[in-house]
């Protein structure tokens, strides 16, 4: 992404922000409530233009040619939701379809069996639990094996035993398919576990980046969960003062 | 296009097909009432036909005339309908967002909308059409080949309407849910479904020249009372569907590109 900027009316929710993602590793964009994770993520699947900037997904323009680049991507986010009075089975049918995924009931059962889906394949999806749903989402996210996947709180209402599979699973389908991940969350433990760089955003700008362990390292605090508040209250020029004038904050 | 690239394009349509049947073939409480409006709206003609009759000359020579009307302008109506309800479908289910970040193309949702449009005309008008051969010996196939030529006519004009409709949706959300509704009533006065559009004062017989229902119905007149098929009102009535589907098709990829700016796509919903 390169100076990628969206305004609405009188709001700059992403104010010409540049980063690049590193291919095969999982990154986090994290930030506070309208700091511009969900907006970033947006453009990036192309379902929400910028007013400027550009944005190249798997070597493909994305404002061009995003029809090239889409059947290799997928994402799980809060905002959307599938058919609820269609079953599991016939929303992941329908989306193996979409997908072009090649033997889809040998696909569907394999997720099936990896999120613990076959009890309530024939279930409609609307009448499953929090938990269940963000089940059957992952799995819809990973039908067509993309090489891109873009993960708005993945884990948000399940369990910490199947959180902990969930995460389980993806870091092993990352291994194994070298997927590249972007992940916005606000569940700091995964962030640690998970990823391997951590892009901060803040009123729609990157505010700074790094490992998790090169930030709690520079912040000098404990956890990403210290980091994530010294940044989102924008108390980190109060909290250490002299980090920036040293030339260890951006 | 390659054969590979049709294949896939071709499942994506079906996609979009299959996700609407399984809601279909689900409920039959669904499948009835798409019969049922129109069903009970014939029954209705279908009365106020044997009432009158007895004591109206026109009647007694074209006792089908306004059975033939009505199960038209359902046609017309269903045909509408199975568009824009596809749409609302998406918006309540909040799916917008799967379908516009999938590799799925608006040319291939427009298809599939039409597909399950003609499916859900059929369901419909033909319901209806059923019942007025049981209870009323009225067939509508009676009207032979042209018949083809008048369900096409309106069948098009409907899914230019629905696809306005769509863009509304789109543009003004659920909100606007009303039109998908009533938005076909607002042309109902000028397309002359019960009455010639000559009996209309000078300034709506120009609006209504230029309805494609307004020649359909006026075709289906000569059919009915006079035994003639006039190809030229069909022509007209076609050309006119082309251009109104033409406008439809660039409202809704308009509205599409509007949502795309503005991001409702991923939020848009109940």
């Amino acid at each position: 992404m390169r100076g990628l900027v969206k305004r609405y009316a009188r709001v700059e929710a992403v104010a010409g922000i540049s980063f690049d993602v590193r291919a095969g590793a999982t990154t986090a964009l994290l930030g506070g409530n309208g700091a511009g994770k969900t907006t970033t993520l947006s453009m990036l699947l192309g379902v929400l233009l910028p007013s400027g900037g550009s944005i190249e997904v798997l070597g493909c323009d994305m404002l061009r040619e995003r029809h090239r680049v889409l059947p290799r991507l997928n994402f799980t986010s809060p905002y959307v939701d599938l058919p609820k009075r269609l079953t599991v089975r016939e929303n992941l049918s329908v989306f193996a379809d979409l997908y072009g995924v090649a033997r889809p009931s040998t696909r569907i059962g394999e997720l099936a069996a990896e999120f613990d889906l076959g009890a309530i394949l024939r279930r409609p999806y609307g009448e499953l639990s929090a938990g269940q749903r963000t089940r059957v989402s992952l799995a819809k996210a990973l039908l067509n094996r993309p090489d891109l996947l873009l993960l708005d709180e993945p884990t948000a209402s399940l369990d910490p035993d199947v959180g902990d599979r969930m995460r389980s699973y993806l870091e092993r389908y990352q291994k194994d398919s070298g997927c590249t991940m972007l992940l916005a969350s606000h569940n700091m433990g995964e962030v640690e576990r998970m990823c391997s760089d951590v892009l901060m955003l803040r009123a729609g700008r990157i505010v700074d980046q790094g490992s998790p362990a090169d930030l709690i390292m520079r912040y000098g605090r404990d956890t990403m969960e210290e980091v994530f508040l010294d940044i989102a209250r924008g108390t980190v020029e109060e909290a250490t003062p002299g980090l920036r004038a040293e030339g260890m904050l951006p | 296009m390659t054969r590979g690239a049709l294949a896939l394009s071709l499942r994506r349509i079906r996609a979009v097909w299959r996700r609407h049947m399984y809601l279909l073939l689900r409920s039959w409480p669904r499948l009835v009432s798409m019969a049922y409006y129109p069903t009970v709206t014939m029954i209705l003609w279908a009365f106020v036909t044997l009432y009158l009759a007895p004591t109206n000359s026109f009647l007694q020579s074209a006792p089908g005339f306004f059975i033939g009307a009505v199960l038209l302008w359902d046609v017309l109506f269903r045909g509408q309908l199975g568009v824009s309800l596809t749409f609302v479908e998406e918006i309540y289910s909040r799916n917008l967002g799967n379908l516009f970040v999938s590799p799925l193309r608006l040319h291939e949702l427009v298809i599939g909308q039409l597909a399950l449009s003609v499916l859900r005309t059929l369901i419909g008008v033909g319901g209806a059409c059923l019942f007025a051969w049981l209870l009323f010996r009225y067939s509508i196939f009676s009207m032979g080949l042209p018949l083809v030529a008048f369900f096409s006519g309106l069948l098009v004009f409907g899914w230019a309407i629905g696809l306005a409709v769509s863009a509304m949706l789109l543009r003004f959300g659920l909100g606007a849910e009303e039109l998908a509704w009533a938005a076909i009533f607002l042309i109902a006065p000028v397309s002359g479904v019960y009455y010639p559009i000559d009996v209309l004062p000078a300034p709506l017989q120009a609006i209504a020249h230029m309805i494609p229902a307004a020649h359909v119905f006026e075709g289906m007149r000569g059919v009915l009372l006079r035994g003639v098929f006039d190809a030229t009102l069909l022509w007209q009535a076609l050309g006119l569907d082309a251009v109104y589907l033409g406008v439809g098709v660039v409202l809704f990829a308009l509205s599409v590109q509007g949502a795309r700016r503005r991001g409702t796509l991923l939020q848009m919903g109940e």
